[in-house]
């Protein structure tokens, strides 16, 4: 029986009303009394010299408030890079300078040279267009392989080369994994492309930066994921301002997927010119400059190996992989490829013997850092494709040869660094199976076929490793951040709720889930338990939403800040009944004492903590508030198992998704309804991946899918209803919820599936086709279809 | 700078724009109504849609000249005379049709378009319908499954509530 409050409950979203009805308020919807609009000129090609900046014309435009350029922030910060990776030689990373505005050179096209304030937007658009910029083209580095040849042109010309690191995971020697592949049986190959992607969020980032000079503070209005994260960042690395004179806001967000977690220029520039124009300053991104400046994701290029005994076991995984960075190191870039990536070749297998070899370089190209998934679908994709590949060639059912070689056994420690704390992919290879009617796909095949089409089924597991942590161990590895989040429960006089959270909620429903959780904790209403977040001026701390965290990690500060709380009303109630603390109760809102029918009401606790009239006061303070910071000891580990069915038509190379199904152990789950659609969200943008979308550049660093009438979003007739599970649950064992995070797995376990079914497919007509490079599109499903 | 007047949701409205102010940056930046988004800047997106003279318009595509003296609905006045939501706008929260809700304002004003032409469209027609907006929060399976429950049709046999 389905619950209809607390945890486990579908509780519909009370954030949903002001969305429905246009009352939402981004941050394009907050304009500040006064304020000045900015204007970027930015390159056009993908690589440059800047030879002279003439501004004088643009300067005597009507409206034009101030001309900035990179001089005006010789010596201001560059933007940080917050993940330091050492390479396999014990040497740190190479981590180029990345300016606010560019210095001497133009890196990749979208790259800022100037910045126009004027009074109105349309003003500072006009001047930019008088502003006269004389460069000299430098050939562009863009192809990943050749960027690493000795005589390439350097995207840094202080840098070695245009390597940023050379690292390694796992089995460090190659003599011995070598020896691993030396003895199988069976060794399969893949080389593939994990394509270039841009997240897309439908809202385009805005700043507003504001100062107010009477009190020397600053306040930025921006679109992130992580408010604090952006303040802690600028201030100390960027700007050089006191953080208790910076206030950043970042009300409701429009989407995210990665792309919002870092830190960019335009941030920190309109906080600085903010005061040197003496003027709230505004930028809102067009569509065109989403495309040349948020952070793009994955852009792989690998090799893997996979090596099997005699009976088909996995004995070792070997893999070669350039990762693009792109001309900057964006906030996290430098651990996507690695410890995001690399920790998650040993996917649901047990495979004693594991190399993971990734080059990370620079080009002349956007910068490149997490999206969606980051790293975990980049992993997924080459092990789940070369066990499709392997099970082929073998002759073996695919699936067969996965639950053959799954992890049974927790805790399971693998060779590459993780500890899964618990999992059964036995379990949702079961629900996978049977919801997915994989017994009636034989008819449905010879049904597409009368059609004259071909169809094709495709599996895949995954798993993915999020909540990253803990702290100390994440900082031994590199980061240049804590990964704890923090809560704050503020419980007011009359009984009702504010929690003051880091996670930053844009889409997740935090506002629906969390007051979830508290309240069935204490057992009182939803509605007395709300929200605060989004604002580094009413909370405390916190390092925001991503990689699936914010209920892992805040929701379990949140349950310790609740815990804190519950204990100290304990003290109080006891005091009220003149009863002794430990027998307490506390059920349905009620505290009594065991044994008795003596009870108090949480509203009269409540009152007393801050009418402490009848109060313990030689022991207690009054109030009730109570602050959690919690680092988590690991991260958890959702899990799955994908199913999709492609019907192809052989004479357009058309692939159509007839099926989707997905099992998931997402552990304990608070909201199913959010939890089914957070995994509908990550389908979508996983099988956009698969079959449409491509950020594509010429060899001249030129942008060609700048625009979404270039590059192919999923609309809503590429993608069928999603049959979506997850009642295989495994609760993880170390936070105190129980969960895992619900947020990625979608976009990390799909695209091998669909381009497993589509293999399938062409294999089932007779097309002797192995491997086809996403985005499986009509024109490359016909060309492999030709050959 | 030209004088322009339109009848929105009801409201009669007037403002000073230039020939170059787009109808959705007269509702934005003039009115105050910023509940119409902006989401790209080639017309594909679909979070500025409208309606003007009852006709579905993607109000990025429409100078605000262009509007002048028309009658123009957004998705502030989709509610409810007494506040509370439509029957398609209940439908979304009822069915977890939106995530970060930035698209929402564009769906709800299509599907209310849709829905007028064709009271019970099937799943097939609501899909193509929607090509002209994007979402990338809900792979819009709850949006889909959102408009045939407003349609009136049963949307118990779609997988997954």
């Amino acid at each position: 029986m389905p619950k209809d409050t607390g945890i486990g409950a579908s509780q519909k979203r009370r954030e949903d009303v002001r969305f429905l009805t246009g009352a939402g308020n981004y941050t394009d919807d907050i304009n500040v009394s006064g304020q000045a609009y900015v204007h970027f000129v930015r390159s056009e090609v993908a690589h440059a010299k800047i030879l002279s900046i003439d501004t004088a014309k643009a300067s005597e435009l009507p409206g034009v408030v101030q001309i900035f350029t990179g001089s005006d922030f010789e010596g201001v910060g560059g933007l940080p890079c917050g993940w330091q990776v050492t390479d396999r030689y014990g040497e740190p990373m190479q981590e180029p300078p990345h300016p606010i505005l560019a210095q001497e050179k133009v890196r990749h096209v979208g790259d800022p040279i100037a910045a126009v304030v004027a009074d109105t937007y349309a003003q500072a658009r006009d001047a930019a267009e008088a502003i006269s910029i004389d460069f000299e083209e430098l050939p562009a580095v863009v192809d990943m392989s050749s960027a690493l040849d000795d005589g390439s042109v350097k995207v840094h010309d202080n840098l070695k080369s245009n390597l940023c690191y050379d690292w390694v995971l796992g089995e460090a020697d190659d003599t011995k994994i070598q020896e691993a592949f030396d003895a199988a049986a069976h060794v399969t190959t893949l080389e593939l492309t994990n394509q270039r992607l841009v997240a897309n969020p439908m809202e385009p980032r805005v700043a507003v930066g504001d100062y107010n000079r009477a009190s020397d503070e600053h306040t930025l209005y921006t679109t992130s994921q992580n408010p604090h994260v952006i303040r802690l960042l600028m201030c100390a690395f960027v700007l050089g301002l006191p953080e208790h004179k910076v206030r950043v806001v970042a009300p409701d967000v429009g989407g995210g997927f990665g792309t919002k977690i870092f830190h960019y220029a335009e941030e920190a520039f309109c906080t600085f010119a903010a005061k040197a124009c003496n003027r709230p300053v505004k930028w809102t991104s067009s569509r065109t400059e989403a495309f040349q400046t948020d952070a793009h994701g994955r852009d792989h290029v690998t090799k893997i190996e996979l090596a099997l005994d005699d009976a088909n076991n996995f004995t070792a995984i070997r893999t070669h992989t350039h990762a693009n960075m792109g001309a900057y190191l964006s906030t996290f870039a430098s651990s996507i490829p690695t410890w995001l990536h690399g920790t998650l070749m040993a996917g649901n297998y047990k495979t004693p013997a594991i190399q993971v070899n990734v080059r990370a370089v620079f080009t002349n190209t956007v910068p490149v850092d997490a999206y969606r998934g980051a790293g975990r679908p980049e992993a997924t994709f080459q092990l789940e494709r070369v066990i499709d590949i392997a099970a082929r060639e073998l002759k073996v059912d695919p699936i067969a040869l996965r639950r053959q070689n799954f992890i049974t056994e927790f805790p399971y420690e693998t060779p590459v660094a993780l500890a899964y704390d618990t999992g059964d992919y036995h379990g949702t290879m079961d629900r996978l199976e049977a919801n997915g009617d994989f017994s009636g796909f034989a008819a449905r095949r010879a049904e597409s076929e009368a059609q004259g089409k071909l169809r094709g089924l495709g599996v895949n597991c995954y798993i993915e490793a999020c909540g990253i942590a803990p702290s100390n161990i994440a900082g031994a590895l590199g980061a240049r951040a804590g990964l704890y989040d923090a809560a704050t429960v503020r419980v007011n006089a009359t009984g009702s709720i504010s929690v003051l959270v880091g996670a930053h909620s844009h889409g997740q429903g935090h506002e629906t889930v969390f007051p979830q959780v508290i309240a069935e904790m204490i057992g009182i209403d939803e509605s007395q338990v709300e929200i605060v977040h989004g604002d580094s001026s009413k909370i405390p701390f916190g390092m925001g939403t991503y990689g699936s965290r914010s209920l892992a990690v805040c929701g379990s500060a949140m349950v310790r800040a609740t815990e804190k709380v519950i204990n100290k009303a304990k003290k109080i109630a006891a005091h009220l009944m003149e009863a002794s603390e430990s027998d307490i109760e506390l059920k349905d809102g009620t505290f009594s004492v065991a044994g008795t029918d003596k009870s108090v009401a949480w509203g009269d606790v409540t009152l007393t903590a801050y009418v402490p009239h009848n109060f313990p006061l030689e022991d207690l303070e009054p109030g009730l508030e109570e602050t959690a910071f919690y680092d988590p000891a690991n991260f958890t580990f959702p899990a799955g198992g994908y199913a999709c069915e492609v019907e192809v038509d052989p004479e357009t190379g058309h692939v159509s998704v007839e099926r989707f199904t997905a099992a998931d152990d997402f552990g304990n789950v608070v909201n199913p309804m959010i939890v089914d659609g957070q995994v509908h969200g990550g389908l979508g943008q996983g099988i956009g991946q698969a079959l449409l979308e491509n950020c594509a550049y010429d060899e001249s660093g030129q942008l060609l899918t700048g625009s979404f009438m270039d590059y192919a979003m999923p609309r809503a007739d590429d993608v069928p209803f999603y049959s979506v599970d997850h009642s295989s649950q495994t609760p993880c064992t170390h936070n105190p919820l129980g969960v895992k995070g619900c947020g990625e797995a979608g976009a990390i376990g799909s695209p091998p599936a669909v381009v497993n079914a589509v293999i399938d497919a062409l294999q089932s007509g007779g097309h002797d086709v192995t491997h086809i490079d996403m985005p499986v599109s009509p024109g490359r499903v016909w060309e492999a279809i030709q050959k | 700078m030209s004088k322009v007047t339109m009848t929105v949701n009801g409201r009669a409205t007037s403002g000073d724009v230039e020939g170059r102010t787009l109808l959705s940056s007269y509702l934005r930046d003039t009115l105050g109504l910023t509940g119409t988004h902006i989401g790209c800047d080639t017309s594909q997106c679909g979070t500025c849609v409208v309606h003007v003279d009852g006709k579905v318009v993607k109000s990025c595509t429409m100078l605000a000249l262009e509007a002048d003296g028309a009658v123009v609905d957004t998705i502030e006045g989709q509610a409810n005379a007494d506040g509370s939501l439509n029957v398609i706008q209940q439908a979304f929260q009822d069915h977890h049709g939106l995530q970060c809700g930035f698209c929402t304002p564009g769906m709800v004003m299509s599907a209310a378009a849709l829905l007028k032409d064709n009271p019970k469209p099937s799943e097939s027609e609501i899909r193509k319908y929607l090509e002209g907006n994007l979402c990338r929060c809900t792979g819009y399976h709850n949006i889909v499954k959102a408009i045939l429950a407003a349609s009136g049709q049963d949307v118990s046999v779609v997988a997954a509530e």
